[in-house]
């Protein structure tokens, strides 16, 4: 097992560089001029608009310009945006934030979405069934700004239960925009896991568990559900890296400072070395958490083994 | 009785602007506050967008940093916030010139930086030489490029560091006096010191760059509001009044500057009572004076929209085509029906916040379609082909710059093709390479409250691409040699009609089509009172109180 993890661990670095040459290429091709927007209606004078290509090496051809990406990284420079903030700052700063706002999400997608998933699947057909897939089926079709707006004019302003924007309550405030970033996953989540259950439930190993006499909560929790949970389980693994690389709407509707907003500020200003940074950043995460899963499957199923 | 900062109106008559710094409500503003409204004290919150670059002045020159750098600083002139007039409540006792070119200036005693350390001519001189140095690629640099020796701090391409280091325009005579040599005479001279690229560094700044990245989250300026602690990237941060200010002390005790990404965002929480001043987002345009009354503040401000045309395409080289094209375009309706009268159909090119502005110096801005439609032609105009109309990806502009198609097309019979593709990165080098086959909207903002920021800057040979703004490539030696006699008036009231003929002859050739002056849209809570928005966007912080 743990020369599998490190193989595997091994295995990112090749993609690491691959995918960061790939975003730089991607950064360097975006047709514009970055420097001469940075005056807007009035132009920099020339020699200072030479003086930002020099500093941040953008006369220099893609090859170039990368090398000297990855010279300075291997220093553990990560470069700079165009107001010369380090992009390692920008990093330690954001990345906490954007942490936390994907846990809350996170757990209001387990927590939610795999109890209402199992009630609806043990009880299917039911009222309570019903109500699952009407309200499943209503916020996936619902854009998640709207569902941003709705719930910040319903509980913030109009209740007054959750702060309306920014950090300020500590934890509060993560709670809003945490279930709002949810949301969608949750319904998934829980789509997911009452179809898988309803099948597993057809299964004759639970006709079998049934006549052994056990318990329906030992058949449905210690049988099934572990069965059931394989596929949810990699939704879930894959949705926690998709919420660590920031949610661009989310975050602007409630004012959030993390890393969504800042990859899409540098996209728009074509800011190179931040874009690379934090999204080679995300890419590791996600091969993170693609590992995390697979070693997770060999805890659900001892069928499954790694060498 | 609320205390007003004394102003005095710049004569218009005065040989030599010669003005003494008028001594402003006394050290305890309160003083003769009867009432609760005027009691200084109390904490407000504003909204900004996040910044662009670090707090230093001549680094800061967008409307977010520029609001937070005109709270910690204060330069050696002002602006009247209600009439945008030159006031002398600034650090300057005078500035003064004989021949409007080699200028002098004298300081206030008694003016502090934060840290204690007094601002003196070096202050400015040093800030100044910082600013101009090429290698220091600071934003606002081109504010000193009239002064003599500016070259001098350009390092060529490809040169590691300028032939100087130092404006050889600036030379010091004492702590409270020193001299500026322009390369040529300016008499709107004084009026432009009061921009924040203008403004006073302390001696700490100078220390090195880890000084002066500090200096960028944390400034120490001198003006009525003094930093708590680092401006926190995406957050904000409070500053509290500085007690030991030169001028008219501030009300409040401090100001909260919160960064928010959406405007709606603050806007709500305006509703809410979480914030107390914002700006008004366009979604709530239609609404926000019903819902807030005389919390609401509408403004104008003094944003210049324009469609340019190429001069340089065949297509739009008679003038007569411009004038055809611009008489055929209804600005008023345009703006009433897409706007809600946040932008007023322009017929001038100077703006009405300035000094000098005429409602109806654009003859041809009036709408005539008839007439648009002989003068086309006469001109001989290809009414075949399809004309191009520009204008950047992502900003509001589709519908409006529509409407003007629309006009075109019903009022001169020419069919138009939409080119809104090109994000501002893309489409302002564009431009600068004439590679614009069309009209196409540009955007102008002042940068110091005088008709010259609204003329030379935009259309004399001097600001022809890659030098400057002269996107439509407009070069006419009567327009440059007016700006240039009105640079050299006497007085400003000569000044001022020499920038109007200037104007004049701008509007009969036409490179630009004046479009529309924006107006700005504010709301507040209930918590503070006297809350006032100058030209420049800026809420006048340090006049706000909070009601307790």
């Amino acid at each position: 097992m743990a020369r599998y993890i490190a193989r595997r661990l091994l295995l990112a670095i090749p993609v690491l560089l691959g995918a960061s040459f790939l975003i730089f290429a991607m950064v360097f091709a975006l047709p514009g001029d970055p420097i001469r927007a940075l005056g807007g209606d009035r132009p920099l004078p020339v020699s200072v608009q030479n003086e930002l290509r020099e500093q941040y090496n953008l006369d220099d051809p893609l090859p170039v310009q990368y090398a000297k990406y990855v010279g300075a990284l291997a220093q553990g420079d990560f470069g700079q945006d165009f107001s010369g903030r380090p992009v390692s700052e920008i990093i330690s700063e954001r990345f906490p934030v954007t942490l936390k706002l994907a846990t809350v999400a996170i757990l209001f997608e387990i927590v939610f979405g795999l109890l209402a998933g199992i009630l609806a699947g043990i009880r299917r057909k039911s009222f309570f069934d019903s109500l699952v897939l009407v309200s499943t089926t209503l916020i996936v079709s619902i854009p998640v700004f709207v569902l941003g707006f709705l719930g910040q004019y319903v509980f913030g302003l109009r209740l007054g239960l959750f702060p309306i924007a920014g950090l300020n309550d500590g934890l509060r405030s993560y709670l809003l925009p945490g279930f709002v970033l949810a949301a969608l996953s949750l319904a998934y989540v829980a789509r997911l896991t009452r179809t898988s259950l309803v099948e597993n439930l057809r299964n004759d190993y639970v006709r079998t568990a049934k006549a052994k006499g056990l318990t329906p909560a030992s058949v449905v929790g210690k049988h099934t559900l572990r069965n059931s949970l394989i596929p949810v389980v990699t939704y879930l693994g894959a949705d926690f890296g998709l919420l660590l690389s920031g949610a661009i709407v989310t975050e602007g509707i409630f004012n959030i400072p993390g890393l969504g907003r800042a990859v899409f500020d540098a996209v728009r200003s074509q800011e190179g070395a931040v874009v690379v940074g934090i999204v080679t950043l995300f890419v590791f995460i996600y091969i993170f958490f693609n590992l995390l899963v697979d070693v997770l499957y060999a805890a659900l199923d001892p069928r499954i083994r790694y060498e | 009785m609320q205390v007003h900062r004394k102003r005095m109106r710049v004569s218009a008559t005065l040989l030599t602007i010669a003005l003494a710094a008028t001594a402003c409500g006394g050290g305890s503003d309160d003083g003769d506050g009867g009432d609760t409204e005027g009691k200084a004290g109390g904490t407000f919150s504003l909204y900004i967008g996040e910044p662009e670059n670090p707090l230093i002045p001549s680094n800061t020159s967008e409307t977010e940093g520029g609001q937070v750098v005109d709270a910690l600083f204060t330069g050696l002139v002002e602006y009247d916030s209600e009439t945008t007039e030159l006031a002398m409540t600034g650090v300057a006792e005078s500035v003064e010139s004989e021949d409007s070119q080699n200028w002098t200036i004298k300081l206030n005693e008694g003016w502090t930086f934060h840290d204690g350390t007094p601002v003196t001519s070096d202050s400015f001189i040093k800030a100044w030489n910082f600013a101009s140095n090429s290698t220091n690629a600071q934003g606002g640099s081109y504010f000193f490029a009239n002064i003599q020796g500016y070259d001098e701090l350009q390092a060529a391409e490809g040169a590691a560091a300028p032939a100087a280091t130092e404006l050889s325009g600036l030379k010091k005579v004492s702590d409270t006096e020193f001299t500026v040599a322009l390369k040529d005479p300016f008499r709107q001279y004084p009026i432009t010191l009061g921009y924040t690229a203008f403004s006073p560094l302390p001696e700490s700044f100078f220390a090195g760059k880890p000084a002066q990245d500090a200096f960028g989250k944390k400034p120490i300026g001198n003006g009525p509001f003094k930093a708590d602690g680092d401006f926190q990237a995406g957050k904000g941060f409070t500053v509290s009044r500085y007690e030991e200010y030169a001028g008219t002390k501030a009300k409040a005790d401090a100001v909260e500057f919160r960064v928010y990404t959406e405007v709606n965002t603050a806007y709500t929480d305006v509703q809410a009572g979480n914030l107390d001043f914002s700006d008004v987002p366009p979604d709530a345009i239609s609404t926000y004076q019903d819902e807030f009354g005389d919390r609401a503040i509408d403004r104008e401000t003094s944003t210049f929209q324009y469609l340019g045309f190429p001069t340089y395409d065949p297509r739009f080289k008679d003038k007569k085509v411009r004038q055809a094209f611009s008489m055929a375009i209804d600005r008023k309706a345009i703006s009433e029906a897409i706007f809600n009268g946040t932008r007023a159909p322009a017929y001038s090119a100077i703006s009405p916040v300035v000094d000098g502005h005429r409602e109806d110096a654009c003859k041809f801005c009036e709408y005539k379609p008839d007439e648009a439609k002989k003068l086309l032609e006469e001109s001989g105009f290809d009414t075949s082909k399809p004309v191009d109309l520009w204008f950047n990806a992502g900003a509001g502009h589709d519908e409006w710059v529509q409407a003007v198609g629309n006009n075109l097309r019903d009022n001169l019979g020419i069919t138009y093709k939409l080119q809104g593709g090109l994000m501002f990165a893309e489409y302002l080098p564009k431009g600068d390479a004439k590679g614009f086959t069309g009209p196409f909207r540009l955007g102008w903002q002042m940068d110091y409250p005088s008709p010259q920021n609204y003329l030379e800057p935009l259309y004399s040979t001097k600001a022809l691409p890659p030098n400057g703004s002269n996107s439509a490539f407009y070069s006419n030696p009567a327009f440059d040699d007016l700006v240039a006699e009105g640079n050299k008036a006497e007085n400003n009231e000569d000044a001022v009609k020499k920038y109007q003929e200037a104007e004049d002859v701008l509007l009969e050739d036409m490179p630009i089509m004046p479009m529309f002056f924006s107006r700005g849209s504010y709301v507040h809570s209930d918590k503070i009172s006297n809350v006032k928005v100058d030209a420049f966007s800026n809420i006048v912080l340090e006049d706000v109180t909070v009601n307790q």
